[in-house]
């Protein structure tokens, strides 16, 4: 709701006008900023459009479950798909193995059935005065479905992704292992971003990249935290001036307090994701849909290029599911009736549901 | 533009003549309205204001798309000499070998600020605002020698009472607060003369009050010879052409 509101106030262009741009998976959004997708539909809802090319996006993990692998997987599959090159760095000994657990992306005709009106499927009518507010948040995803390319896919996780995607294309991998300080890794990220020059001729291409735990400690210079800060610093403005999005996920527990709120600060978008008890009772008469939640992801930043107005989002805490067991979606939290019968969930839809609804776990 | 309508923010900040101002934000809410405030103050058409601006967290297309939402042309006034932008986005400070090439580059740095003051007219000498955009992000270039940072910002300092300029100053109030001794913060704040903090609201993110303002000014002169402490608090909701200022209750 805001982000219409400070678009009438602006002079800035209006978005839908500009949504003719000729490069795939490329959106233009508001004050000359433009988004590539997250590889999660909802993520980009959420977002107002997706990752603004130039941003460092950075998750912080859990150390408990691998979450922030999700979102780094859907961010790298959408990337191969849409035929982006991509970087990508981990402290595994053979980061290229981590290619084969890509998600598959389903072809645009299951997924528009599965997806995205699971509020009529379900028998759940909506009197038409209120269909309005249904419709602005998901308007701009409508225009690109109905393009000659897809924007972002919704990605199964169950089924790898094809060959071809992973083949003869520009994957770059990197291990960080070894690496005694990041130095290397710093060269191998400007030597990769500089396929991706920003000119005012518009946006060509876009680049990805994908760090995994940056500071895990299997790796040398973990204790050296200002090399690690000094790093993002460098990445972020070199990021910045380019057509590419960095995604580092980092596990702030490993590092001092002070260095984990710098980072950060240095965030353009800032998520984090946390793993739910299994058999926490009390959560679970509290929510609904508790069984099906894999975890919650919390969105502490985003983005705001261009422009001194802050984002509001209605909640900041979302629950991340399964849906069929296989595609990601993110859905508000959603306080469970008093009687505790806790079947269906109330749908993707969340502009419905204000703050006061979901503020019983907002951390 | 005749005399715009003052707001309870620039009431609360006074004059600022050679003063040094800290802006204190965290990670939930960002203060770098602050500085897009100031730098308008500075530049507005009735003010003669020559403003040194060193940039650490965005590239100067980011400060001249709002600032020119704010009704001011960074681009111009640069063409006039009266706005002068040093892109430090990539530029590192310290080659990590070693502190003594840190205290280089800052020396460096700190020498460019006074070429450019000293090739100012005479006239326009008097009044200087030199901003840093994120010092918490000149540490990071400077690789942890928080020292010279600091040293850096005294020169900055000692500059103000020399020639009258003043000193804007950003830092993120978090980043210190679990150290033991957040040493180089308290000295920031010993060496404010203006003390601004954004600070979320308690009771959350709200779409109408985007938080908090508390500005501490240690320079109101009361009128009888005597300096006084004045403490303002006050809301703010940021928009893209202005920033609303109200007292905490007084909106409906």
């Amino acid at each position: 709701m805001s982000a219409t509101k400070t678009r009438t106030s602006s002079f800035s262009r209006n978005v839908s006008a500009l949504s003719s741009s000729q490069t795939p998976g490329l959106k233009h959004g508001p004050n000359g900023t433009a988004f590539i997708s997250s590889g999660i539909p909802d993520l980009d809802r959420i977002l107002g459009g997706g990752f603004s090319l130039g941003s460092l996006v950075m998750v912080m993990e859990d150390s408990e479950a691998p979450h922030h692998m999700l979102l780094l997987r859907n961010f790298m599959s959408q990337g191969l798909v849409l035929n982006q090159p991509l970087l990508y760095a981990s402290p595994s000994k053979d980061p290229r193995g981590f290619l084969g657990t890509l998600p598959s992306p389903v072809s645009s005709k299951d997924d528009k059935s599965h997806n995205r009106d699971p509020d009529q499927e379900k028998g759940l009518r909506i009197a038409w005065q209120y269909k309005k507010y249904f419709g602005e948040n998901q308007q701009n995803f409508e225009i690109h479905k109905d393009g000659k390319y897809e924007f972002c896919n919704d990605f199964d996780l169950r089924k790898p992704l094809e060959r071809q995607f992973l083949t003869g294309k520009h994957i770059d991998c990197v291990s960080i292992q070894d690496c005694r300080n990041l130095v290397p890794l710093r060269d191998h990220c400007a030597k990769f971003l500089s396929q991706f020059p920003r000119n005012d001729g518009g946006v060509t291409c876009a680049g990805r990249i994908a760090i995994q735990s940056l500071c895990a400690p299997q790796c040398e210079y973990s204790n050296a935290e200002w090399d690690i800060l000094s790093f993002v610093r460098s990445l972020k403005g070199m990021v910045r001036s380019l057509n590419a999005v960095a995604v580092i996920t980092f596990p702030p527990s490993l590092l001092s307090p002070s260095t984990s709120k710098r980072l950060q600060h240095m965030a353009d978008i800032l998520l984090s994701v946390k793993a739910i008890p299994d058999e926490d009772k009390e959560l679970a008469k509290l929510l609904t849909g508790y069984q099906d939640m894999v975890g919650l992801l919390s969105i502490h930043k985003v983005a705001r290029f261009n422009t001194q107005v802050p984002l509001i989002l209605d909640t900041t805490t979302f629950s991340i599911k399964l849906q069929k067991r296989r595609f990601l979606i993110l859905e508000c939290l959603n306080q469970a009736p008093i009687d505790g019968s806790s079947g269906s969930s109330y749908g993707t839809s969340g502009s419905c549901s204000g703050s006061s609804k979901s503020g019983s776990l907002d951390f | 533009m005749e005399i715009e309508a003052r707001n309870l923010l620039d009431e609360a900040l006074g004059t600022l003549k050679g003063g040094m101002v800290v802006v204190q934000d965290s990670v939930q809410t960002s203060a770098s309205f602050v500085l897009h405030h100031l730098l308008k103050r500075s530049l507005s058409l009735h003010s003669s204001d020559v403003v040194v601006f060193l940039a650490f967290s965005h590239p100067f297309s980011h400060y001249d798309r709002i600032l020119r939402k704010l009704g001011c042309n960074l681009a111009v006034q640069r063409d006039k000499n009266r706005f002068f932008f040093f892109d430090m986005l990539m530029t590192e400070i310290a080659d990590g070998d070693g502190e003594k090439t840190s205290g280089d580059g800052l020396v460096a740095l700190y020498g460019k600020i006074q070429k450019v003051l000293s090739a100012l007219p005479q006239e326009l000498k008097k009044s200087v605002t030199i901003m840093i955009d994120d010092v918490s992000l000149m540490e990071v270039a400077a690789k942890c020698s928080t020292d010279h940072v600091l040293d850096f910002v005294h020169y900055c300092r000692a500059l103000t009472s020399e020639i009258g300029c003043s000193l804007v100053v950003l830092d993120h109030e978090d980043i210190y607060l679990g150290t033991e001794r957040p040493t180089f913060i308290l000295q920031l704040e010993y060496l404010a003369t203006v003390l601004i903090k954004a600070e979320p609201l308690a009771t959350g993110l709200a779409t109408d009050v985007h938080g908090q303002l508390t500005v501490l000014n240690r320079d109101v002169y009361d009128g009888q010879g005597i300096y006084r402490k004045k403490i303002c608090n006050f809301q703010f909701k940021v928009k893209e052409s202005s920033i609303e200022y109200f007292y905490p209750g007084s909106r409906t």
